[in-house]
Parts: structure tokens; C-alpha cells; sequence
């Protein structure tokens, strides 16, 4: 995908990139399987074609797009985010993509939208672990408007210069840089504006340990795990390379911090 | 019969031994050849704790085994299975408070004590430690076997434990194919443990007489303590 780099404040990192076998071979995607190298195993079912993603809700214009349409409607930027999963481990990925604002514009919300919902394809055909018991499918997230809005917010088309790969979530999903990596939804197809917090996948299965905000938040720890530090995958050192510490709202506290003035973060984690 | 000779033959120890070896052997090849993946320590750890469950269901299984297939001589690996069971619970608390904590000692004791799930897996590396410390004949002698059977059968808490950490771990996330599998294993070696009690109890009922007043003293002593 051919890409000009990105000039959002914020969007482009000068750490170095996590080798793409690993971006590759160490995911969770759990419609394809619970271990993480599963879904580089399993999701070569996927078909990303034809492929269309509904927007629908709060808006003026809701619309269906093509997906090669959807690829079209803005200049595609290269973007240099850091990923922080939950998990307590990191990578720095290059993506592919544009500001989900610009789409979200093209459907002009109404004046009571206050929040926006993913959903993510839930094929029982291609994707082997729809149906586990695991979480109630299809998978489902959501950001407040002003989140959704926010130009780092991304929608990623592609990662180190090419088209997604199908286990990191092609044809198409979000990337929020500043929330751990499970806010970031996969293989999406359908988004919905809404009036209220809309149910979010990991919420329901587990409410004690993963809050609709999902900010990366040294000082808030996971209730079975810290997370004032993490693992960098591939790091130098190997074995022995010491966890770094993790950054607020994972280093983008700069371009995101307003957002949540006044808000009691361990209450809204 | 062959069964039997086979095992006790002389290699067969050393065999064992060495086929136990083999899970460490791997990983620490794998790790120096950085053939873990993309997040070894991660790997390292859950794979020494993976093993230490697996060990664990071993060395329970070497009594029903010995009993059902009528096979006495398996007993001479139950020790050697437990201590590997120790092995790589060692490996396993190492892993963590090395890969995981950098041997910060404060912050292990503080993570320990902070979440549930890790010290249930540590309060059952702690109570399995006087167990391995009591492994060789002279501790047995030393204690005599009805303590030192005693002091043993904490492993029944020690896997319960063990299981529970590994539930808890996976609870989160709500993903207990793998759980069930060790549970359904252990249910099966604690089970048969406690049928075996209850029939032994019940076929000592219709005992000869001397036994009957005993326990019927036994009995009246515990009443008149009520």
C-alpha cells in the first residue's frame, strides 16, 4: 500500500520497529484460537473479499462500503505506533491507514451521538473459534466520540508497507495507540454511532478486569498482574533484556491527555 | 510378567531419569538458539509450570497405575517423579522471579501477596518443599513412615492448589479448555484415591470381634467427649 508519512502529532515513533515475523506470529485474534500463534496458523481461512463495512446509527448518511472503496476515501498514511496489549508486553508496529474521523465525518453523526461501536466479523466457516465459549461473539468494541475522533485514532488498512496481514485483523480494523491493544478491533464490518456505552467484548466476559476505557495506565494494575512495566517483543538482550517501564496512556499522555481532564482514571479504568 | 521385569531392569531408572530431563533439555536448548518464539520469557515460564503440572499428575498416577495393572515395581519411580515435580517448580518460580521480576525481591514479595492466583501457585511450591526435603530414606527413618505419610499426603492440597493456579490464571480470560484437561486428570487420580479409602473402610465393617469392641470403645469415648 503506498503511504505518505503520517503528520498527526504524535503519530510517528522514532523507536524501532518490531520485526515483522514476530508482529506476525504473536497475536491475539481469538476467533482463530486462543495460544498466539494460532491465528498466523488458522486465519488463512479468511476471506477479505468481497468485503464491506456497514456504518449505521447516530448518523445523517449511513452508508455501506466496499472495502477497495472504503481503502479510497482518504489519503493512506504511514504511522509509527507503539502497542501495548494488556498482556504486559509491546510492540512498535508501522500501520497503514487514515484517521477514523475522516470516515466517521463522511457519515456526519447526529448532534446525540456520544459514542461509536465495532463490530468484528463473526464467521463460524472461516473462523474456527467462533463459537468457544470463550467470549460471546461477534466481537464487539467502542470508543466515546471525542476517543473515535481523535486523529490518532486510526483505520488501518496495512502495517510495514503492505496489506494486512489476515491475523493482525484484515481487511480492516481500528488501531487507538494510547489504549491496550484489545480496544483496537479486527476485521470489522460493521460500525454503529450510538447514544451509550456500547457492550464491549472483554467487559462482559471479565467487568473486574477490563473497563471500556482501557487506557494504558502504569498505575493502574491488572487485578492478576502489574502494569508498571512490559515486555518489548524482540528487544535486544534476549532472555536477560530487562521490561521497560510502561508510559501513560502509553507515551501519547501529550495528544490524549485532555481527553480525560477530571476523570478518575482508576475508577474509569 | 515382561512388564514387570522390564521394569526393573537396570537402565530402566536412568531412562526415566533422563526422559525426564528431556522437557528442560529442550527449553534450555530452544532458549540458547532463541527458539522461543517471540516472547521467551513468557514461554519459559508457562512452559516449566506446564511441566510441573504434568510431573505432578505423574507422580499421582504411580499408585492407581501400581494397584490396577498389578504392577508393584512401579513404585520405584515415585520418587524420582516427585522430585522432577519439584524440578521444574523450581524452574517455574525461577523463571518468574527472574524473567518476569528481575529478582527484585521486594517486588516478588509484594506480587505475591498482592494477587490471588500467585500465591496460590507459591503457597504450593512452598508446602511441596518439605516434601522434596524429605525424600530420602533417612528423613523416612527419621520420622517414621506414619508421619513421614502423613506430611506426604499434603500433595493432595498441593495439586489442588496447583490447579486452582492454573484456573485462576486462565480465568480472566475465560479459557479453561486446558484447565479442564488437568482437572479431569486429577479428579481421576484424587478420586480413586478416595474410593479406595471408602471400600477399604467398608470392607473392615464386618471385622472380627476384638476389632468391633474397639471401635465401639472409640466410638463411646467420642460421645461421651460431646
Amino acid at each position: 500500500i503506498a503511504a505518505v508519512r503520517s503528520t498527526v502529532p504524535g503519530a510517528v515513533t522514532m523507536e524501532k520497529p518490531t520485526e515483522y515475523k514476530d508482529a506476525t506470529s504473536y497475536n491475539n485474534f481469538y476467533e482463530f484460537g486462543t495460544d498466539k500463534a494460532d491465528p498466523a496458523e488458522n486465519a488463512h481461512t479468511l476471506k477479505t473479499r468481497p468485503w464491506t463495512v456497514e456504518v449505521e446509527g447516530l448518523v445523517k448518511k449511513p452508508a455501506k462500503f466496499a472495502i477497495d472503496d472504503l481503502v479510497k476515501l482518504a489519503p493512506q498514511e504511514e504511522r509509527i505506533y507503539r502497542l501495548r496489549c494488556v498482556e504486559g508486553w509491546s510492540m512498535v508496529i508501522p500501520w497503514v491507514g487514515y484517521s477514523l474521523a475522516r470516515l466517521i465525518e463522511k457519515v456526519e453523526p447526529l448532534g446525540n451521538a456520544k459514542f461509536v461501536e465495532f463490530v468484528s466479523l463473526a464467521d463460524p466457516k472461516t473462523m474456527p473459534f467462533v463459537g468457544s465459549r470463550v467470549l460471546d461473539w461477534p466481537y464487539t468494541e467502542g470508543l466515546r466520540m471525542d476517543e473515535a475522533m481523535h486523529p490518532l485514532t486510526l483505520l488501518g488498512f496495512g502495517m510495514y508497507g503492505e496489506v494486512l496481514p489476515n491475523q493482525n485483523g484484515a481487511p480492516v480494523r481500528i488501531v487507538v495507540p494510547w489504549k491496550y491493544g484489545f480496544k483496537s478491533a479486527k476485521s470489522i464490518v460493521k460500525i454503529r454511532v450510538t447514544d451509550r456505552m456500547p457492550p464491549t467484548a472483554w467487559n462482559k466476559a471479565a467487568a473486574n478486569e477490563y473497563g471500556f476505557y482501557s487506557n494504558v495506565n502504569p498505575n493502574v494494575d491488572h487485578p492478576r498482574w502489574s502494569q508498571a512495566t512490559e515486555r518489548r517483543i524482540g528487544e535486544g538482550g534476549g532472555l536477560f533484556a530487562k521490561r521497560t517501564k510502561t508510559l501513560m496512556f502509553n507515551g501519547y499522555e501529550a495528544q490524549v491527555g485532555q481527553l480525560y481532564a477530571g476523570m478518575d482514571l482508576k475508577k474509569n479504568f | 510378567m515382561s512388564a514387570a521385569k522390564a521394569l526393573l531392569h537396570p537402565a530402566a531408572k536412568p531412562l526415566v531419569f533422563v526422559l525426564s530431563l528431556l522437557p528442560f533439555a529442550w527449553l534450555f536448548y530452544a532458549a540458547a538458539t532463541q527458539n522461543l518464539g517471540a516472547n521467551p520469557q513468557e514461554h519459559l515460564i508457562r512452559s516449566t509450570g506446564d511441566w510441573t503440572l504434568r510431573f505432578l499428575c505423574l507422580t499421582l498416577a504411580v499408585t492407581p497405575a501400581r494397584v490396577v495393572l498389578k504392577l508393584p515395581t512401579l513404585q520405584r519411580f515415585r520418587r524420582m517423579l516427585g522430585l522432577f515435580t519439584y524440578f521444574y517448580v523450581v524452574l517455574h518460580f525461577l523463571s518468574y522471579s527472574w524473567f518476569d521480576q528481575g529478582f527484585d525481591w521486594p517486588e516478588i514479595v509484594k506480587d505475591i501477596a498482592k494477587r490471588p492466583f500467585i500465591l496460590v501457585g507459591f503457597a504450593a511450591f512452598l508446602l511441596l518443599t518439605p516434601l522434596a526435603a524429605t525424600s530420602f530414606n533417612r528423613a523416612v527413618k527419621a520420622l517414621g513412615a506414619k508421619r513421614w505419610q502423613a506430611l506426604h499426603r499434603l500433595v493432595y492440597a498441593i495439586a489442588l492448589l496447583g490447579i486452582l493456579h492454573f484456573f485462576w490464571m486462565r480465568a480472566g480470560k475465560n479459557n479453561f479448555a486446558e484447565v479442564a484437561v488437568y482437572a479431569a486428570i486429577l479428579a481421576v487420580l484424587l478420586g480413586w484415591r478416595v474410593k479406595e479409602a471408602l471400600r477399604k473402610r467398608a470392607s473392615r465393617s464386618p471385622a472380627p470381634p476384638g476389632r468391633d469392641v474397639r471401635t465401639a470403645r472409640s466410638v463411646a469415648r467420642q460421645e461421651s467427649r460431646v
